[in-house]
């Protein structure tokens, strides 16, 4: 099986399904030149009309993708980077979400809105937040935060083939990762999580980049006989409920990693899923690790401090086998 | 006021678009007044010209996006009375099946695309129907009817560079209705037309007399004509009035303060939309009198039992909540 970059596989996607399905196009700010080079190449194949720059008007290019979508189009809306999301918000909350619902089932929402989620880059705190949490507090938007290069490209082809409003966060930490992707064609299931390592002791929930944090944790862990299992949920809305609860069920302890700010973090969705519907399960409470509570800060060492560590984590697990 | 070169039928056709609005609108002023209505309602009356005249420059192949104030908007695109008013009502047979209301009506069927109530939220995906139109080849064009408010948003700086830099056809049609809720327009922009802001986008500002339904249709016409040609946007500011409250019961929001100047207030009644219609088709000898009678008469009955039906109709199920969730 080959192996590809993580914006390789994005940039296969994106051009598979903008082959298959003329409805099918590409909007945002620099998408033709390809600053993330996830949209390279695709204007010299699909031309003008489907591969369309935008001026900087991320709440226009949002609603603009909204009005095509209702309209019968499949567009995919291109912000670029999470924070953006903010400048659209009234678009994603107010109506893409809550259109079809709000008129009474008369239309649906066919769009992706794509951008880069959270730290890595060392960009400040107007580049480097991830935003997925909003967005899961949110009805009617699905979104994924994939971490492989091979669930990034079977998600988005999921994504793009969905009649709903799908937010597909991708994440530039790991832009450059490589992985094996199939030459044929595959897709993968939105909601569906997967489990990155087996384990027997405790369960560690993860997505989008702290599934490698968590993945590094759990190999230390085993070195002093604590075997991890590893889930990557891959969708954060919907989540895969049943997989994380099969899971503490079969391990009894729960350690939720993600890369937000501890207060209605993702994490703590879990957490509270898991404390309410698995608390018999449980030979330990559940821990939560986040970001630290605060902006996100410039210097690559205080970037780092700032996101779950593998030491976060490790402690984390310790906690629930104290 | 002349209808010139506007067919008879189209000025009748005009006619009845105003008609209908304004006495849907009576009827559901009234009906709030009554405490028959939950939520909030935004009467349109004083600016049925500007729908009536921009629609009946449309197809129903053309869309449109409307604001809070949309009852006009459905109307004059050809929306069913009936099931605007069960949705006023909340019930299970109206547009939405009760989950929209007065400030969320749509009929995807006749290009009505949805009543938007945030304050210039329509404006970008009135954008996105243009964009739709010049990605499929068609030449359908899209209206976006926004308010002086939504003037001073930035989602109008936004859109209507949006589609001018991709050169769509879309229609802004801003209803300069002198308030943003208790604000004098006046004192919320320091120019006079809002349409002098088309020059910053590079595209036509045009400003009409927004109680002149006919003015109306001749200015959209020529908008629509431009638009289907691949010319590009246009943007229309009818200068209109809000007749009555932002919203129906305002005076609990007012607790005894006024916010009106009554001079100007005067000089608006006067220049009341269907009465100035009414006048010169009358005085013109445009439309027999009989037939301005019967069409009233009808209106009114359609109205009535309009109310009939809404107030017979059951309340959405509590099942339906979970309904026209994902696809």
């Amino acid at each position: 099986m080959p192996r590809k970059t993580y914006v390789a596989a994005i940039q296969e996607a994106l051009s598979e399904e903008m082959r298959r399905d003329p409805r099918v196009f590409l909007i945002g700010e620099d998408v033709r030149i390809g600053v993330f080079p996830s949209t390279r190449g695709l204007h010299a194949e699909f031309g003008d009309k489907r591969v369309i720059d935008t001026p900087i008007s991320e709440l226009a290019v949002a609603g603009a993708g909204i009005g095509a979508a209702v309209t019968g189009l499949r567009p995919i809306v291109d912000l670029m980077f999470g924070t953006f999301l903010y400048l659209a918000f009234d678009q994603i909350a107010n109506q893409a979400g809550a259109m079809r619902y709000m008129y009474g089932g008369q239309t649906k929402t066919p769009l992706v809105f794509m951008v880069q989620n959270g730290a890595g880059s060392s960009a400040g705190h107007h580049h480097s937040q991830a935003v997925h949490q909003f967005f899961m507090n949110m009805p009617q938007i699905k979104v994924i935060l994939p971490s492989t290069p091979y669930d990034g490209k079977g998600l988005l082809k999921s994504a793009i083939r969905d009649d709903n409003p799908v937010l597909f966060l991708h994440s530039l930490s790991l832009g450059g990762k490589r992985g094996q992707v199939p030459a044929e064609e595959y897709l993968i299931p939105i909601g569906a999580a997967d489990v990155k390592r087996v384990g027997k002791d405790v369960t560690i929930c993860a997505v989008g980049p702290t599934v490698y944090t968590a993945l590094d944790a759990a190999e230390s862990l085993a070195t002093e006989g604590v075997d991890a299992e590893v889930i990557d949920l891959r969708s954060l809305s919907p989540w895969d409920k049943e997989t994380v609860l099969e899971s503490v069920a079969k391990t009894g302890r729960f350690v939720a990693v993600d890369e937000s700010y501890p207060t209605c973090s993702a994490a703590s969705e879990w957490a509270a899923t898991v404390a309410q519907e698995a608390f018999h399960d449980l030979k330990a409470p559940v821990q939560r690790v986040n970001n630290k509570d605060v902006p996100m800060p410039f210097s690559p060492v205080l970037e780092k401090a700032v996101v779950p560590s593998q030491t976060d984590v490790i402690a984390a697990v310790r906690k629930t086998l104290d | 006021m002349h209808h010139g070169d506007i067919p008879i039928d189209i000025v009748l056709d005009i006619y009845t678009r105003v008609l209908r609005i304004r006495r849907f609108e009576e009827e559901v002023g009234r009906l709030f007044r009554q405490g028959q209505l939950p939520g909030f309602v935004h009467l349109y009356i004083g600016e049925e010209a500007v729908a009536a005249g921009v629609c009946a420059a449309l197809t129903d192949q053309d869309t449109i996006i409307s604001t809070h104030r949309g009852h006009g908007h459905v109307i004059a695109k050809g929306g069913d009375i009936k099931r605007m008013m069960a949705e006023l009502f909340g019930k299970a047979t109206g547009y939405c099946k009760g989950k929209g209301g007065s400030m969320h009506i749509a009929d995807f069927d006749i290009g009505m695309l949805g009543a938007i109530g945030i304050v210039g939220g329509g404006m970008p995906i009135a954008v996105g129907a243009g964009l739709s139109a010049w990605y499929s080849g068609s030449d359908r064009v899209s209206v976006c009817f926004f308010g002086d408010g939504a003037a001073n948003e930035g989602s109008f700086h936004e859109s209507l560079n949006l589609a001018s830099t991709l050169t769509l056809p879309v229609i802004f049609v801003c209803e300069n209705n002198q308030y943003g809720e208790f604000t004098q327009a006046t004192d919320a922009m320091n120019i006079t037309d809002i349409a002098d802001r088309a020059v910053g986008y590079g595209i036509p500002g045009l400003v009409a007399d927004g109680t002149d339904a006919l003015e109306m249709y001749r200015v959209s016409r020529a908008a629509v004509s431009r638009a289907r040609s691949g010319d590009g946007p246009t943007l229309i500011e009818a200068k209109t009035h809000r007749r009555g409250s932002h919203a129906e019961g305002e005076e609990v929001f007012l607790a005894g303060q006024t916010y009106r100047d009554e001079a100007e207030t005067a000089a608006a009644q006067a220049k009341d939309p269907l009465h100035l219609l009414h006048t010169y088709v009358s005085e013109n000898d445009i439309l027999p009198a009989e037939t301005l009678e019967t069409l009233d008469a009808d209106i009114t009955q359609i109205v009535a039992e309009a109310v009939e039906t809404a107030r017979n109709s059951p309340d959405p199920a509590i099942e339906s909540l979970y309904e026209d969730l994902w696809v």
